[in-house]
């Protein structure tokens, strides 16, 4: 009785999302990320590909959080061996640091450029591209158009793009992309006793899905994969900043 | 069969000077050169001419006949100077061009003329357009460079000489004509023989005891029997395609179809060779006589024209076409075999050899620049700032292996920051730091690593680095340069993990 409740729920969840204009991705060649509960937010429960993420981040430890954890997502995206383009102002990426987490450095094209208007031209122009995994720009501020235009590139041609916004001025509510994520570092843990720093830990904030729901989830980096977390001791920290 | 088209220029440095002043223009005046103490006439006006003062006179006589000359100073090469930029000019009329100084140039017009409606369209579209930039000028087409030469100088009136007349048109002309030294001239003078066709004729073993061989040389370059090739002043490359335009092009839209078609045809060429573009640059000549180019180059070479007219297409804005551009060149400066990649069935593995990526960096490459991309390879160093290299290609690879023993930060800061630091112990990780005035409280630290400076590379301390958790969860990579020093250590913030 109970598991055809949970089939007729799952089936009206469907019927929603095709009125809602939702198109699912073919099913046989879905990307598992293994990312727990945070999976559960997305529509069907599928971590969508082929559209715009974007990340926000306020100081430099946030940023080296957030492109650790895209790194991680990274590694799943590009285990059949394609590439991806890092399009950057200012890098500080390191790029050996990637290969902690699955992504092998000789993969990744770097471009470095100097203007927003350059990294936004070339950001669409590579999401146009068909033989990439993901194209990820760090650009603190873009508007609803400039979002609009990247968000039909990567419908096109089902390349992710993913943008990394460092310290945004700008209102936070309008732009195209589908999820928006906020990554903050959290200490890390190891067994009771044992000196040293742990696997990166995460606190994950999905702050806007686009038909799904939004929610904070802990994450931590366990060597190659993503691991959920329980928060053992009475620890707060504030993951939510209002933004916008 | 060959064509060749001699011009001359009878008065190439006064006419120059007239279209810079075009007061001057119906004047006389002449080009000087002090020579040996005295002051000799290189180069003499149309005015002046008419009033019998000739070039290689002195200026003392030709002061006499025309007391108020005006006077310039001739510079050396100058001629030379004007003969290679009409040389250049003249590009848009044959691929061949040479100078032939002190006063012509030649064209090998073979397969040119047709395209302007014949030889004699041909002809007269380089001198009208020749007369009109304000130059006097005469040119003469036949089968030889000699005899195009001779009747361009000295011809009475038929300035094309038919295919293999080249005989009877030279019969009439004097000695001068067949280019000869003015010992020879004069001495034939001497004998009677003032025009070619009295001694063209004689046995050849006659006039070379006379004249010497030279002599025999440049008759027998004048009648055809003799090969003589013309220097280019630029090389053709063997792969460049020309597009002439009936009218002179202005838009952009018109520049892209000429593109386009310079491609198709120049592609069709390479493929059937095999070959494929690394470096290319199309040339548009303009109207007004200038040049205006663009360049592109690929990653990988190759002859799809729908890739390279995107390349060319990016910068379709830096061409200025001006009043119109009636040429456009097309030329595969460096072309490399091309790898010949198997289509395929389905989908294959995509990476750095995928088509779409060296295609889409070839047109980022374009617009921002080569220098803008970049991918990293690693390198045998355990110091961090040169544990990676910029690698050359897409393709390139090594054996070295990353590092990764010890973990690396997500960020790295291009240079170290100073920070204070509370440390209690030698060796031990701080208890606490202050970056930018904010105070971290380490709760876990790792370390320390100690890297050492290569001192065969450069001096300075080694570096012990820590990997530090403050008490919210940040993660640092902190190093102390040098030795544990009692409250004089220097301590730095060198990146951020993830």
């Amino acid at each position: 009785m109970k598991a055809e409740k949970h089939e007729v729920v799952a089936q009206l969840r469907k019927q929603m999302l095709d009125l809602q204009g939702f198109k699912p991705t073919a099913t046989d060649d879905v990307l598992k990320f293994e990312l727990g509960a945070i999976e559960a937010c997305f529509p069907n429960s599928i971590f969508p590909i082929g559209t715009i993420h974007e990340f926000l981040s306020e100081k430099s430890e946030d940023t080296a959080a957030s492109e650790g954890f895209i790194a991680g997502l990274l590694a799943k995206m590009m285990q059949n061996g394609s590439s991806c383009l890092w399009i950057s102002r200012n890098r500080k990426l390191f790029p050996p640091s990637m290969q902690a987490f699955g992504v092998d450095p000789q993969q990744v094209i770097f471009i470095d450029l100097h203007y927003e208007k350059e990294i936004l031209w070339t950001m669409e122009e590579a999401l146009k591209c068909e033989g990439l995994a993901c194209v990820i720009a760090e650009l603190p501020d873009i508007d609803f158009a400039q979002s609009r235009r990247l968000q039909l590139a990567t419908e096109k041609s089902r390349v992710t793009g993913i943008l990394l916004r460092k310290d945004p001025k700008r209102s936070l509510s309008a732009t195209a992309c589908t999820v928006r994520w906020q990554v903050k570092p959290l200490p890390t843990a190891l067994n009771e006793g044992l000196p040293g720093v742990g696997n990166p830990r995460w606190g994950v904030n999905l702050l806007k899905v686009k038909n799904g729901h939004t929610g904070n989830f802990l994450i931590e980096w366990a060597e190659d994969h993503f691991e959920s977390f329980e928060q053992q001791e009475e620890y707060s920290v504030p993951l939510t900043k209002q933004l916008g | 069969m060959k064509r060749y088209l001699a011009l001359w220029f009878p008065n190439l440095l006064t006419d120059w000077l007239a279209t810079k002043k075009p007061e001057l223009k119906d004047q006389v005046y002449v080009f000087t050169l002090p020579e040996g103490g005295r002051i000799k006439i290189t180069a003499v006006s149309r005015a002046a001419e008419k009033q019998g003062i000739y070039a290689d006179s002195i200026l003392a006589d030709a002061k006499a006949i025309v007391p108020n000359i005006l006077c310039f100073d001739d510079e050396a090469n100058l001629s030379k100077k004007l003969l290679i930029r009409l040389a250049k000019w003249a590009i848009r009329y044959s691929p061949i061009v040479g100078i032939d100084l002190p006063d012509g140039i030649l064209l090998d017009s073979s397969g040119c003329s047709h395209l302007w409606g014949g030889e004699e369209k041909y002809l007269q579209t380089i001198l009208s357009k020749l007369n009109e930039s304000g130059y006097h000028c005469r040119g003469a087409l036949s089968d030889t460079v000699g005899t195009s030469w001779a009747i361009a100088r000295f011809g009475k009136k038929m300035s094309i000489v038919p295919f293999n007349e080249q005989y009877t048109a030279l019969l009439s002309l004097s000695p001068a004509a067949i280019r000869l030294e003015e010992q020879t001239i004069q001495r034939l003078h001497k004998l009677g023989l003032d025009k070619i066709g009295k001694f063209i004729q004689m046995p050849r073993s006659v006039l070379r005891r006379r004249f010497g061989e030279a002599m025999l040389l440049k008759l027998a370059q004048a009648i055809g029997t003799e090969e003589e090739l013309i220097t280019p002043i630029v090389i053709v490359p063997p792969f460049t395609e020309r597009l002439y335009c009936l009218e002179p092009i202005r838009t952009k839209s018109a520049i892209e179809i000429a593109i386009h078609k310079l491609l198709e045809a120049l592609c069709k060429r390479l493929a059937s060779e095999g070959m494929g573009i690394r470096l290319a640059e199309i040339k548009g000549y303009r109207l007004d006589g200038r040049l205006t180019e663009i360049k592109i180059g690929t990653n990988q070479s190759t002859h799809k024209v729908p890739h390279l007219a995107k390349l060319f297409e990016l910068k379709i804005d830096q061409i200025e076409p001006a009043l119109g551009i009636e040429l456009f060149i097309l030329t595969a400066t460096k072309t490399e075999p091309v790898l010949v990649h198997q289509e395929k069935l389905w989908n294959g593995k995509p990476g750095l050899a995928d088509q779409n990526l060296v295609q889409l960096l070839d047109r980022l490459a374009g617009k921002i620049g080569q220098q803008a991309i970049r991918r990293y390879i690693p390198q045998a160093h355990y110091w961090p700032e040169r544990a990676l290299r910029k690698a050359i290609s897409l393709e390139e690879k090594t054996d070295i292996i990353w590092q990764k023993a010890n973990p690396r930060p997500m960020e790295m800061l291009n240079r170290p920051e100073p920070v204070q630091v509370t440390a209690p112990i030698p060796d031990y990780p701080p208890m606490n730091f202050r970056y930018k005035d904010e105070l971290h409280i380490v709760s876990k630290a790792d370390g320390p690593e100690r890297i050492a400076r290569e001192w065969w590379m450069e001096p300075g301390e080694h570096r012990d680095y820590y990997i530090l958790e403050d008490d919210k969860g940040h993660r640092y990579w902190i190093f102390r340069s040098g030795h544990y020093n009692e409250g004089k250590s220097n301590w730095y913030l060198h990146g951020f993990f993830a």
